[in-house]
């Protein structure tokens, strides 16, 4: 085979079509941009948090337990190294005095020696010093910037008022997320008991970070605090484990965002496909001229083969370069989740992988109508070429073609996730996809033959034929475009979804504020003022704090020593807060058993009342007795029956609920639910009470939500900023399917306009062709996001899906408006030039 | 004098819906190397199809056809591909231009497909140009060419493999009467000049009564073979 020849016939025949090849180019160029900008981010970030490894904790080891450590655990540690520094946690009312502002915040006490890997940054740079000296404390910068405050205005914690020194900038390990949830204030551990907060119901958190001494072999540590575990119940994470943690969400993130990129780069596979298809077509009478001189069929097929792959090249490469320069962007776009400072660097790795899947997706894709190339017949020349191009491949040709497809598709999905179930599942569900929008697509052709109206005027006639006739684009849209709405719409409604659970602000019987931590001789108090406010409380709850003693009656240690239990350690070790009532509330269904109201008779178990979701956690069922220690007292209960409980309320729930009559007499709090009528009410009486009463934490419900809006619309916009590549190519894809059909509306066009037809009649059949397309592709891409929502909300949230019919709506208008924007635009020029330059200009 | 063609017993039948249409049927004939040939008939009578198996285009359902003593039956695709390009010229009705391809482009493709040498073949195509009176248009694109322009350069295409045969499907039948007169004596004079076999098929009488002979084809069968010096010969 002379391959000099094709390669100069690859370049010649490639020279006046290389406006309609860049087009395909583009669908490859944002796909491999996709690609590239995510996984290079992605090696950048795993080598930052190499790199700053020791800085993910701040320190080689973090030991946290919810009570003072035991002596033993605090020797051992002693023992390990004499480098160690305490902290104590925990989540109080924090008043602004300036502001009058309260709000519900993380308190560190910090004593100085943390960090010793990396440092609080804090504004100004010495206040993470001087905070210690001058007593002072560090606030998160949002709230300073939110409230308006500045260092030297001061923070209430309890019964203290600190000065603020500074504004936190950065802690060490902790990305800016870890702050929606309340703000972050650092306080002098030394002194802490003063704010009063300590002994009042408040949940602690103690924490001791260790240097280890040079020499210390961190798996010794780590085994020998595995033992002491089993005993003394307190958590403890290391250098190693905190990167795998961090290294294993980062790469959970990357691969959902490869994987939605990697859409992008099948939408442009499939445009890649569809436009050779239609370049083929058009070279039917080349190819056919070319057989009868002489070519063989190999030859005639490189020629395109070769076309295609360069595309692809130049595509992969152009992608490359701009998916590097995305990769900048990347970085401020997830900032607020990533625990580290991000490095850039140009990852090699990255772009030669994105350029080689990027010519490997168009030569894949294209494969289709290249070897049906092989079998166009000299013949051609002497009859017409009006030939079905997929019709001349044999039925096993193309099923070990989609084979190819198939293989390519999970083997690059597998390389990507490694995992080749998940790989399995994603070939099979976008195969799937695809299938139900080919199968539309000929439901459309069909239907529009088959109905079309007899009636109706002529533009309405063309417009409809203009589906169903040949060289139509009706499957080509539907697939790419059909793809990207499918895909867009189910991040939309997901998104809509998730945060529909949690929109209970309008509901007028809920209430929007929830205070906790009340003591028993605050509570009456508490009351007054809601009350001295114009409002209403709706519960107040008391709450008795108590641990297991014995499940089923064998003892705790015996049941945690039991490595064959199937009870979760989690619900055996808690704390657990519960309360007593002499009924069901509202947020409570009977599942099973008896709920027992009260009893008088404390000489025999109490009958109490179990959450289902804790009875699988602590493996227990309807009968079985459970000896709790309620502050010291041990007191006997079975489970007399179970409840289900719904969650997604702002009232408080409780895992264990004890009829009236026995826990009266312990130490107890309460919680207070309050419906207030306005943001301004609920400030005012949260004020007050956090001034008379500073251990008490109020849960502003408005807050919460926009707290948790906010938290998910930075997720959602990481999301739909990668998802948008999908969206940019399917409309490449698009422009590209109607620049390839250009030629034949075009001479319809004209002849139209030859045959006396006036423009805006030609215009019109043009615009009903696009809505209609515009319509059906919305509408099938709609369709089937409803359905992945609608399952991913049943099997992965256990949400039931209310779909957003605005949303829907919206959208729908955006996609037609664009598609006939498009679609008009492939045509300009023509309704306006006489038909005879038009046609000298394309060549017709 | 031999034959450089060669048919036998050729049969050509298409399905058309359940309906077996026998388009050719059972032709037999010799052309010998040197002459020219015209294939007449009316329209549909299968003349052009006859003439896509003569050059091995197209496979019959029956029969032979043997080319330079090459029976092209039992060739693949490629091979008869190959034996095109080193015997074979083509000339069709519709000009059948690469439309990508400049006019001396178009005029390379046979030898550059054989390896040849670039510059020496463009030297040939320009001189092949040159004689089909195309010398100050060899840079132009097929479109910015007319009728008979575009048909010159398929027939300085034909020739530039110094083809042993030529076969042309109506030259002149989508030209104006002018250009198709130059057009066929631009045909006629190169197939003396380099004393190629002709086969033309056309239903323009005149244009076959330049042949030394004629053969009519009706209803897919031979109606009557006449050699111009020799009596009517009736199959």
């Amino acid at each position: 085979m002379s391959w000099s020849w094709v390669l100069k016939m690859a370049w010649r025949d490639s020279r006046s079509n290389r406006r309609k090849l860049f087009l395909y180019m583009a669908a490859i160029i944002v796909g491999v941009a996709a690609q590239v900008a995510i996984t290079s981010f992605r090696v950048n970030l795993n080598s930052s948090i190499n790199d700053q490894a020791k800085e993910l904790l701040g320190a080689d080891l973090e030991v946290e337990r919810n009570a003072e450590f035991q002596p033993e655990l605090q020797a051992y540690l002693d023992s390990v190294s004499a480098e160690h520094s305490k902290m104590l946690s925990f989540t109080s009312m924090a008043l602004f005095p300036e502001t009058g502002t309260t709000r519900l915040s993380q308190i560190s006490a910090m004593d100085g020696g943390f960090p010793y890997y990396g440092s609080i940054e804090t504004e100004p740079t010495t206040a993470v010093d001087t905070y210690l000296e001058e007593y002072g404390a560090l606030v998160d910068k949002t709230i300073l910037n939110q409230l308006e405050l500045v260092p030297g205005d001061s923070i209430k914690v309890g019964l203290i008022t600190y000065k603020i020194s500074g504004a936190i900038i950065e802690v060490p390990g902790q990305s800016m997320a870890s702050t929606f949830f309340g703000p972050r204030v650092i306080i002098p551990l030394d002194g802490v008991e003063n704010t009063g907060l300590l002994e009042r119901g408040s949940r602690l958190e103690h924490k001791t970070y260790l240097k280890y001494p040079a020499g210390t072999d961190p798996k010794v540590v780590e085994e020998r605090l595995d033992k002491m575990n089993d005993i003394l119940d307190f958590r403890f994470d290391d250098v190693a484990e905190r990167q795998e943690e961090v290294g294993e969400a980062i790469s959970q993130l990357s691969n959902f965002l490869n994987l939605i990129g990697f859409i992008a780069l099948l939408l442009g596979g499939i445009g890649v496909a569809s436009s050779i298809f239609v370049y083929v077509r058009q070279k039917i009478s080349t190819v056919a001229v070319l057989r009868c001189v002489g070519a063989s069929s190999n030859q005639t097929m490189a020629i395109y083969l070769i076309q295609a792959s360069s595309m692809g090249f130049v595509g992969a490469f152009i992608g490359a370069l701009l998916g590097t320069l995305i990769q900048l962007y990347l970085p401020i776009l997830v900032q607020d989740f990533i625990p580290v400072d991000i490095e850039l660097f140009i990852s090699w790795g990255s772009v030669f992988t994105g350029v080689l899947t990027g010519v490997a997706i168009s030569i894949i894709f294209a494969l289709f109508p290249l070897i049906a190339v092989r079998k166009i017949s000299p013949l051609f020349t002497l009859r017409s070429a009006e030939v079905n191009l997929s019709k001349l491949l044999s039925i096993p040709t193309r099923v070990i073609l989609y084979g190819v497809i198939g293989i390519s598709i999970t083997g690059y999905a597998w390389f990507m996730l490694n995992d080749l179930v998940a790989a399995l599942f994603f070939t099979l569900g976008f195969a799937v996809c695809l299938l139900l929008l080919a199968g539309f697509a000929v439901l459309v052709m069909k239907a529009s033959r088959k109905f079309m109206p007899t009636g109706w005027s002529y533009e309405w006639r063309q417009g409809l034929a203009n589906l169903y006739r040949p060289n139509n684009q009706t499957s080509t849209l539907l697939l790419t475009f059909g793809l990207g709405v499918t895909l867009i719409s189910s991040l939309y409604l997901t998104q809509d979804m998730l945060l529909g659970t949690i929109n209970f602000e309008g509901e007028d019987q809920l209430p929007n504020l929830a205070l906790f931590d009340i003591q028993y001789d605050q509570n009456s108090g508490v009351n007054d003022i809601i009350e001295e406010n114009g409002l209403q409380v709706m519960q107040n709850v008391p709450i008795v704090t108590m641990r297991l003693q014995s499940v089923k009656n064998i003892p705790l240690e015996e049941v945690l020593a039991d490595t064959s239990r199937n009870a979760r350690r989690w619900a055996l070790t808690r704390e657990y807060r519960s309360t007593y009532r002499d009924s069901l509330v509202d947020t409570e269904t009977l599942e099973s058993g008896e709920f027992i109201a009260s009893v008088t008779d404390m000489s025999s178990p109490v009958p109490i009342s179990v959450s289902s979701d804790l009875m699988e956690d602590l493996d227990i069922a309807l009968g079985d007795s459970i000896v709790w220690d309620v502050q010291g007292i041990p007191i006997e209960s079975y489970v007399a029956s179970t409840r289900t409980i719904n969650w997604q309320t702002p009232q408080p729930n409780f895992f264990v609920v004890f009829p009236a009559g026995v826990l009266e007499p312990a130490p107890q709090f309460f919680a207070t639910t309050v419906r207030t009528s306005s943001p301004e009410a609920s400030l005012a009486v949260q004020q007050q009470i956090v001034q008379t009463y500073p251990n008490v934490s109020a849960i502003d419900v408005g807050q919460v939500i926009s707290t948790i809006r906010e938290f998910l619309d930075k997720v959602t916009f990481v999301i739909q900023f990668i998802g948008l590549f999908s969206i940019v190519t399917g409309l490449i894809v698009l422009a590209g399917s109607a620049a390839t059909s250009r030629f034949q509306r075009i001479r319809e066009a004209v002849l139209l306009r030859t045959l006396g037809a006036k423009q805006n009649q030609v215009i019109k059949i043009q615009v009903i062709e696009y809505v209609i397309l515009g319509i059906m592709a919305a509408l099938i891409g709609l369709i089937l996001s409803l359905g992945a929502s609608a399952l991913l909300g049943y099997f992965y949230f256990d949400i039931k899906f209310i779909p957003n019919f605005a949303i829907l709506g919206t959208e729908v208008v955006i996609l037609v408006i664009l598609v006939v924007t498009i679609g008009l635009l492939n045509t300009r020029g023509v309704h306006t030039k006489p038909p005879l330059e038009i046609l000298r200009a394309e060549g017709l | 004098m031999s034959n450089i063609l060669q048919v036998n017993n050729l049969t050509r039948e298409f399905k058309s819906g359940t309906k077996l249409l026998t388009v050719v049927n059972n032709i037999n004939f010799g052309i010998e190397d040197g002459t020219t040939c015209a294939i007449v008939g009316p329209s549909g009578s299968g003349k052009t199809t006859l003439l896509g198996l003569c050059a091995g285009l197209d496979r019959p359902t029956s029969g032979e056809v043997i080319l330079r003593e090459v029976n092209l039956n039992p060739l693949s695709e490629d091979e008869r591909a190959s034996v095109r390009n080193k015997h074979v010229g083509f000339v069709f009705q519709t000009f059948q231009l690469v439309p990508t391809l400049t006019a001396i482009e178009n005029v390379m493709v046979p030898l550059e497909l054989r390896g040849e040498a670039t510059k020496q073949v463009r030297e040939r195509a320009k001189e092949l140009l040159s004689e089909v009176g195309l010398a100050d248009r060899t840079h132009h694109y097929p479109t910015q060419l007319s009728g008979g322009e575009q048909q010159r350069v398929a027939i300085a295409r034909a020739f530039i493999n110094d083809p042993k045969i030529l076969f042309a499907d109506e030259p002149t039948g989508n030209l104006d009467t002018e250009t198709g007169e130059y057009i066929e004596n631009l045909i006629f004079n190169l197939n003396k000049k380099q004393q190629t076999t002709l086969v033309l098929v056309t239903h323009d009488l005149e244009l076959a009564d330049k042949c030394d002979r004629i053969i009519k084809i009706k209803n897919g069968k031979v109606d009557a073979d006449i050699l111009k010096n020799q009596p009517e010969v009736i199959s």
